[in-house]
């Protein structure tokens, strides 16, 4: 008994030495030569492996970022400024540092707002949807509601809102990957800056339809009026196609251009205080008889320097 | 699925004549405790509705429950259905995912960890019959005699092996493994109802009388027929139900074909050469791992390619 | 029972045909017509009219906007009220030629008379001008402008004109209608075809449900005394009318994917289009109308109208009784392939074959089950394609695998969706995928023209 015990033990030993003698040789022989920083940027990368910076996954962007000359090109919106900083520290690079950014959804379609005018029976998906028809309201732009944003988020930031039929981005999880912006067919939702303090202006509405038809289907549309465009005074809003579009660069966050809008397409969001859309107004007023009194001044004055 | 079902009942129905109450019992045990663990596994662990309703479930309770001698007890069936759907089916993603036949693997798994139960196969008592009395199957006769030495030839007149018994079924097996005509009935009212294709039930019972007529022309004494081959055993209903399978089984015409000719010959070389007696279960199983291989070699033709 | 028809696939849906008895009766139109500027495959045509402009019945009120286009005329006279855009029935702006109608004045250069022409002119290059400017595309659906149709490339050559009668969509009867009250013209159509592909044999196909329609137009063919032309009766099934599917059937020759039917010697035109190729070339009489069945079960009266193109379908609908109560889609064309409308003031085209009601229990989807993979998708497929693993590659948007597996070749007949247990919406999902692969495969063509280009400077 005792004999096959100590053969047992001796055999399996030697046996373990054996194969691990074959392992260790061939894990060196066989060793890809790598270079070492692509595993110390992978060890600082968020590890969501998410696609938002254009590659297939954390590696692969540790992988570009080391061949890389610069790092112009590679940047990961989830790990943000902090994880870029840990990069370009790593690889010896200068990184500028962006503004941060967050999933934004340019539709205020409410069930309310935009009532339904035939029912949709078919595959829940917005792609599906999309190929099939307009949509079951009467607006040809708007969000169709089947939720592909909220399926294609790999941080759980988007859901759909079942009280106004819209998706919602829980600011505190978006890492402005822009999966939801890829996946949503109508190009509804776009990667706006997060702004200071979170706060920053849009208008949210898509529909490209006159005004009248917009404004048929959807109380809340976007017009094309232009009286936000008029009343902007830093250049910051463009009306093409019937439908505004405000430059968040150029946005100053003065909110006029949401105190004149007839129809509320505009919103301003995570601003400390709500909107007092009277006091606005009457300092766009104020503003405009002091600039109409100056210009008639100077009508004056040059009539004068004439004679 | 309800199809399926009712294209067992005969068969279930004979199972309970000929075996009696505790048939029913396991019959019972089986496709309730089918039905309880998918539900309770799709509420709990997987979080989705229920898919109770497609009856997957029941025909796979049926499936075990023909599997099994009447005498198991009701916890190994218990075991047996935990493993064939909560191992076998929900654990690959549950309907449409599985890669092994559910009841198969459940059948198989209880074969080899409860053998005495497993192999202990008792003579039909009756509906009300009394005590098991145990007997083997012709299959397990027949090995065990060829073991020690009989001819196939002596060993069916000893025991008095009659084609006619086997199709109606007296003789020992599992539930499933007698009453021939009751299960190809239910076959019949598959492919009547377009259910399943006859092609791949039809080319397991080709096979396997091709094999089994070549060896046993070689070598008669040590090789049993065709006929005895087609009758005895779980081929039956392993064929018409289990081969037939959509989930677990190939979508063209050839590639069920091939399919179909590894289940026969690999069933009639496990029954000659293998120490199982029976080789249905552990044939359709090994062909099963090939199917998406199979899948893959054996495309739709496709309009206008060549 | 027939055994003419294709070799892989298809279904065999009930043909539900009630409308097949009621023959054509003509609708005035509608006060104000909606002439949409895309009505044809290819580019839209660009508008030639201004507003307030009096126009005619057969006026050409937009010209082709491409070699792929066709020429559109309005079929009312009055004037032109507005020109822009307006939804069509899936709910998208397209342009359209609003008119006030004002009288029913037609042309001079028309023939509106019944008198049946049979003399064919001889100068085939004539032929196909008088087509093109008679605005002629594919009534069978796809609106194919058909001169370029019957202008096949050179280095072509076609070898037989089969003439399409097998409307193998349920509930449809308006091809049926036109053969059996319109026989004659719809032979002089196909031998007008068949003289201009090069005197080549010419065969009718019609599905075998129409006895009457075939039993007609044999006797029309023996007493106009046409040579070369014959009817096929076709074994009833789906998609009977699908054109590869119907040259496999009659030529027993399959299409290549993404090749043209000419390239198997092929040109397939709809009974519709045989019709109007009569008309333009006989009577000089562009497209201003065309056959539309009115039908449903929950419709209290069918129909088979002749309907001027732009007339509102709410305007239709309104003129036979209104809608039914119980009426929950309306679909424009037929239930295997026709579009949903989700706008009833949309206006009917020159492909719009159809307006059918149908109530709630019989469009209501079945929720949806896992696929068990049984492959009765695969056995439907008529382009042997295999739907369950299309869908799956189509979710995760697997372009490569999608075109490997031939996502592009699907002609979208729901045959797959029709023999679902599962009820899983196959072509839907599909869709999207056959839409990434096409992208795939012109994204690449386009790029590689750009290279030889670019080699050749």
């Amino acid at each position: 008994m005792t004999n096959t015990v100590i053969w047992t033990i001796a055999i399996i030993t030697v046996l373990g030495v054996l194969l691990a003698l074959v392992l260790f040789l061939v894990a060196k022989k066989f060793k890809v030569e790598e270079d070492p920083r692509i595993d110390e940027v992978e060890k600082v990368m968020p590890g969501a492996n998410c696609g938002g910076c254009g590659f297939a996954g954390c590696r692969a962007f540790a992988e570009a970022a080391v061949k890389a000359p610069n790092l112009d090109n590679n940047y990961c919106p989830v790990g943000g400024n902090d994880v870029m900083a840990k990069v370009a520290s790593i690889l010896g690079y200068e990184v500028k540092a962006k503004a941060p950014q967050v999933a934004v959804v340019r539709c205020n379609g409410t069930c309310e707002a935009r009532p339904r005018v035939n029912e949709y029976d078919g595959f829940s998906s917005c792609l599906v949807k999309s190929t099939l028809y307009t949509g079951d309201t009467g607006c040809a732009f708007g969000c169709l509601g089947c939720g592909d944003c909220v399926a294609a988020c790999q941080f759980g930031a988007l859901s759909m809102d079942p009280a106004t039929g819209l998706p919602v981005v829980d600011e505190s999880k978006c890492t402005a990957c822009g999966a939801c912006a890829k996946a949503c067919p109508k190009r509804i939702i776009e990667l706006r800056p997060q702004g200071p303090r979170g706060m920053r202006m849009f208008v949210s509405c898509v529909n490209k339809d006159k005004g009248p038809v917009a404004k048929k289907a959807c109380a809340s549309a976007c017009i094309g009026c232009s009286l936000c465009a008029k009343t902007c005074t830093h250049d910051a809003i463009v009306v093409e196609g019937n439908v505004a579009y405000i430059d968040p660069a150029k946005c100053k966050l003065c909110r006029e251009c949401e105190a004149v809008c007839p129809t509320g397409a505009i919103h301003g969001v995570n601003f400390p205080k709500p909107l007092d859309k009277d006091a606005v107004k009457a300092r766009i007023a104020e503003r405009k008889k002091k600039a109409a009194e100056a210009a008639k001044a100077a009508e004056a004055a040059k009539e004068a320097a004439h004679e | 699925m309800l199809d399926v079902v009712i294209a067992l009942l005969p068969a279930v129905l004979c199972s309970f004549v000929f075996y009696g109450w505790r048939e029913i019992l396991v019959m019972a045990v089986s496709v309730g405790s089918c039905l309880l663990l998918e539900w309770a596994i799709t509420r709990y662990m997987l979080k989705k509705p229920s898919t109770l309703c497609d009856l997957s479930a029941v025909v796979t309770g049926i499936l075990l429950g023909l599997n099994l001698p009447y005498t198991t007890p009701w916890w190994v069936v218990f075991i047996g259905a935990v493993v064939a759907i909560g191992v076998a089916k929900m654990t690959f993603g549950g309907l449409g995912q599985n890669i092994w036949n559910p009841a198969l693997v459940g059948r198989v798994f209880l074969l080899v960890s409860f053998p005495t139960y497993m192999t202990t196969w008792s003579a039909p008592q009756g509906l009300f019959g009394a005590d098991a009395v145990t007997g083997a199957t012709p299959l397990g006769v027949i090995n065990e005699g060829l073991m020690g030495g009989a001819s196939v030839k002596d060993l069916m007149a000893q025991h008095g092996y009659d084609y006619g018994q086997m199709l109606f079924a007296n003789l020992g097996g599992s539930a499933g493994e007698v009453c021939a005509i009751a299960l190809l009935l239910g076959f019949v009212y598959l492919c009547v109802r377009r259910v399943i294709k006859p092609w791949i039930t039809l080319t397991i019972f080709a096979t396997v009388a091709l094999t089994a007529l070549i060896f046993s022309g070689v070598n008669p004494d040590r090789f049993t027929g065709p006929l005895f081959n087609l009758l005895t055993g779980g081929l039956i209903l392993g064929a018409c139900f289990m081969a037939t399978d959509y989930v677990t089984s190939p979508m063209s015409l050839w590639g069920g074909v091939v399919f179909a000719i590894g289940i026969g010959f690999l069933t009639m070389m496990i029954r000659y050469f293998g120490s199982y007696p029976e080789g249905v279960s552990f044939a359709i199983l090994i062909m099963n791992s090939f199917v998406p291989l199979i899948n893959k070699a054996f495309h739709q033709k496709k309009f206008g390619r060549k | 029972m027939s055994k003419n028809t294709f070799a892989i696939g298809g279904v065999h849906p009930h043909d539900n045909k009630i409308a097949r008895n009621c023959p054509i009766e003509v609708l005035p139109p509608a006060p104000s017509m909606f002439l949409s500027v895309a009505q044809h495959i290819g580019a839209p045509s660009v508008p030639v009219v201004a507003v307030g402009d009096k126009v005619k019945v057969g006026q050409v009120i937009a010209e082709p906007g491409g070699f792929v286009s066709a020429f559109i005329h309005s079929s009312v006279s009055g004037t032109v009220k507005s020109i822009g855009p307006r939804a069509d029935l899936a709910g998208r702006p397209v342009t359209h030629i609003e008119i006030a109608v004002e009288g029913d004045e037609w042309l001079e250069s028309i023939d509106t008379t019944d008198t049946l022409i049979t003399e064919i002119p001889a100068d085939n290059k004539a032929i196909i001008e008088k087509i093109r400017q008679g605005g002629v595309v594919g009534l069978g659906g796809a609106t194919f402008p058909t001169h370029v149709k019957l202008s096949p490339p050179p280095g072509s050559k076609c070898e037989r004109v089969i003439i399409n009668g097998c409307e193998c969509e349920p509930y449809l009867t308006s091809d049926f209608r036109v053969l059996l009250e319109k026989g004659e013209q719809v032979v002089v159509g196909a031998a007008i075809l068949r003289q201009v592909m090069g005197n080549v044999p010419c065969t009718i196909a019609i599905e075998e449900n129409k006895p009457e329609a075939i039993a007609h137009i044999r006797e029309v063919i023996a007493k106009l005394g046409y040579q070369g032309i014959e009817v096929m009766t076709m074994k009833m099934r789906y998609p009977q009318g699908s054109e590869k599917q119907l040259i496999d059937a009659v030529m027993h020759r399959q299409v290549g994917s993404g090749g043209l039917p000419i390239s198997v010697g092929a040109v397939v035109q709809n009974v519709g289009t045989a019709l109007a190729v009569y008309d333009a070339v006989q009577k000089n009489k562009p497209i201003v109308d065309n056959v539309v069945t009115i039908t449903g079960e929950c419709f209290p009266k069918q129909a088979n109208l002749c309907v001027r193109v732009g007339t509102p379908i709410r305007y239709i609908i309104d003129t036979l009784g209104g809608m039914p109560e119980d009426a929950a889609k309306v679909i424009s064309g037929g239930p295997m392939m026709g579009k949903a409308i989700a706008n009833l003031d949309a206006a009917t085209l020159k492909g719009t074959s159809a307006v059918l009601m149908l109530t709630e229990k019989q469009t209501r989807r079945a929720p949806e089950s896992a696929c068990i993979r049984c492959g009765k998708c695969a056995d439907a497929c008529p382009m042997g394609l295999e739907p369950f693993l299309l869908q799956k590659l189509s979710r995760i948007q697997d372009t490569e695998a999608l075109e490997a597996n031939a996502a592009q070749d699907c002609i979208e007949c729901g045959c797959c969706l029709y023999s679902c247990p599962a009820h899983i919406p196959l072509l839907d999902i599909i869709r999207t995928g056959k839409g990434l692969a096409m992208g795939a495969i012109r994204a690449r063509a386009a790029a590689a023209k750009a290279a030889a280009e670019a080699a050749k400077k």
